[in-house]
């Protein structure tokens, strides 16, 4: 039987709320999703149901099948129902309709509304028209909150712990907005080492390295040797580094190869190093590495289609059966 | 010596940065070609080494807030009877609303028709604003 949450719990307050970056969900917010989606995890088919008769709205104005998928997975997962869209041709925008008027309209139909578009803000733009919760599914180049959520469970799920941790991120630094959001969400819970390895062309900008300074017990180093510094980390980020980012060609061909993780580079790691990566992954982790331990990005995908429910049946205000709502416990693996 | 004569019912906005009195005008929506005011541009300024000063007759409610944002450091004289009977100093304002515009062509402002500009404050320090929507860095 269900535990009713107590009506001051500081849990239920993601109840109605929208979700456009995470800086709208606190720190022991986002501990409740971790061991929230922990339970899930245990327990699907207990909460198979927990969402029915509830409906997720995804308009995607723009294609992305991992994310839509799994958004929708997730409400089916829980019981309940998805409408939507998978691209701008086929919703009214074609026709000049604005996102606000859209959203408005859909707000009479879902109970939850999962958006992604390419404009920065469009977000927030639905989140402020909407009368139902809205999560940002993407919004260009700017904010991914549930990615983020992803490789937080990822991190917790392999170490029991988002803090206490020397985590390396690899590749492109400078427009990796997955990357910025990870570093500055883990700044908040604080104590970690972050080695940011990039060639110069593609660092980490100031204001995020300001935020790790910032953060009294959060260090980074620099640097452009991933095999220098793969056997001190715990956790390894990779990112893809675009051709297009650099230049001349010149440059990218002398880099591309150093920000390939293979089994030579892997063997250098510690043995319970995790390998995270927001996918689609092109060349950048070599495809042998798939099958060793250490590699955690299908295991991301997992985590980010439960840490999806975890946060919609919380947005929605379900309860799930058998889940404790108001205990603050530890979020063990 | 060049004479300017003095208002009775009014503002002047004093130490404005030298060269930009048109442009606070601007964002302050005092339109110069039906306003009754004067402009002293270029001026010397014991402070800042030179300056702008406005005097506006019969001024409407000026947007202090506004003029935080391009002028931190004017002063504000409140006239009244030829008496400056009150003086301001701005403040840089949280938010401005449709004041400024977003640089960024990625941004949903772009495109989205019926929804405000607006900036908020990200570091009183530097007096940095960035659009509420996609952090884009304000440009004044």
């Amino acid at each position: 039987m269900a535990e009713r949450i107590p009506p001051d719990s500081q849990f239920d307050n993601l109840n109605g709320r929208s979700v456009v970056t995470l800086d709208d969900v606190s720190t022991s917010q986002i501990s409740y999703l971790l061991r929230k989606a922990r339970f899930i995890s245990n327990h699907l088919p207990e909460v198979s149901q927990a969402a029915a008769g509830k409906i997720l709205a995804t308009l995607f104005y723009e294609p992305s099948t991992r994310t839509r998928l799994s958004f929708e997975t997730a409400m089916l997962r829980l019981g309940g129902h998805v409408i939507g869209f998978s691209s701008a041709q086929n919703a009214s925008v074609s026709k000049g309709e604005s996102i606000s008027d859209t959203v408005k309209t859909v707000s009479n139909y879902a109970d939850v509304v999962a958006i992604r578009h390419p404009k920065e803000g469009a977000a927030l733009v639905a989140a402020h028209a909407a009368s139902i919760p809205v999560i940002n599914a993407g919004d260009g180049g700017h904010m991914h909150p549930t990615q983020t959520l992803a490789d937080l469970a990822t991190l917790q799920s392999r170490f029991g712990r988002i803090t206490d941790l020397t985590v390396g991120l690899c590749g492109d630094l400078t427009f990796g907005r997955t990357v910025h959001s990870l570093i500055e969400t883990l700044c908040r819970f604080g104590n970690v080492r972050f080695i940011l390895i990039s060639p110069k062309e593609l660092r980490t900008p100031q204001y995020v390295l300001d935020r790790i300074t910032a953060s009294e017990s959060c260090s980074y180093e620099e640097v452009s040797d991933l095999t220098s510094v793969i056997g001190d980390l715990d956790a390894l980020y990779m990112t893809r580094v675009q051709k297009e980012r650099f230049f001349n060609e010149d440059d990218y061909l002398r880099l591309r190869d150093t920000y390939i993780l293979d089994m030579e580079k892997l063997a250098l790691a510690k043995p319970t190093m995790a390998v995270l990566h927001p996918l689609p992954r092109v060349t950048e982790i070599s495809t042998d590495v798939d099958n060793d331990p250490r590699a955690a990005y299908f295991e991301q995908v997992r985590n980010g289609m439960l840490m999806r429910m975890a946060l919609m049946s919380s947005v929605v205000g379900i309860t799930l059966p058998g889940f404790a709502e108001d205990r603050p416990q530890e979020v063990q693996a | 010596m060049m004479e300017v004569t003095s208002i009775s019912e009014g503002i002047i906005i004093d130490h404005v940065p030298a060269g930009t009195a048109l442009k606070v005008l601007n964002y302050l929506r005092i339109d110069p070609t039906t306003a009754s005011i004067a402009l002293i541009m270029n001026t010397t300024s014991n402070r800042y080494g030179s300056k702008d000063i406005i005097k506006i007759q019969n001024a409407p409610d000026v947007d202090l807030d506004v003029l935080g944002l391009i002028a931190p450091n004017a002063t504000v004289d409140i006239v009244k009877d030829s008496r400056i009977v009150a003086k301001k100093r701005p403040r840089l304002p949280q938010k401005v609303t449709n004041v400024l515009s977003c640089v960024n062509p990625r941004c949903v402002t772009s495109t989205e028709h019926g929804i405000d500009q607006i900036f908020r404050l990200t570091n009183p320090e530097t007096g940095e604003y960035r659009c509420l929507y996609c952090d884009e860095a304000a440009e004044l």
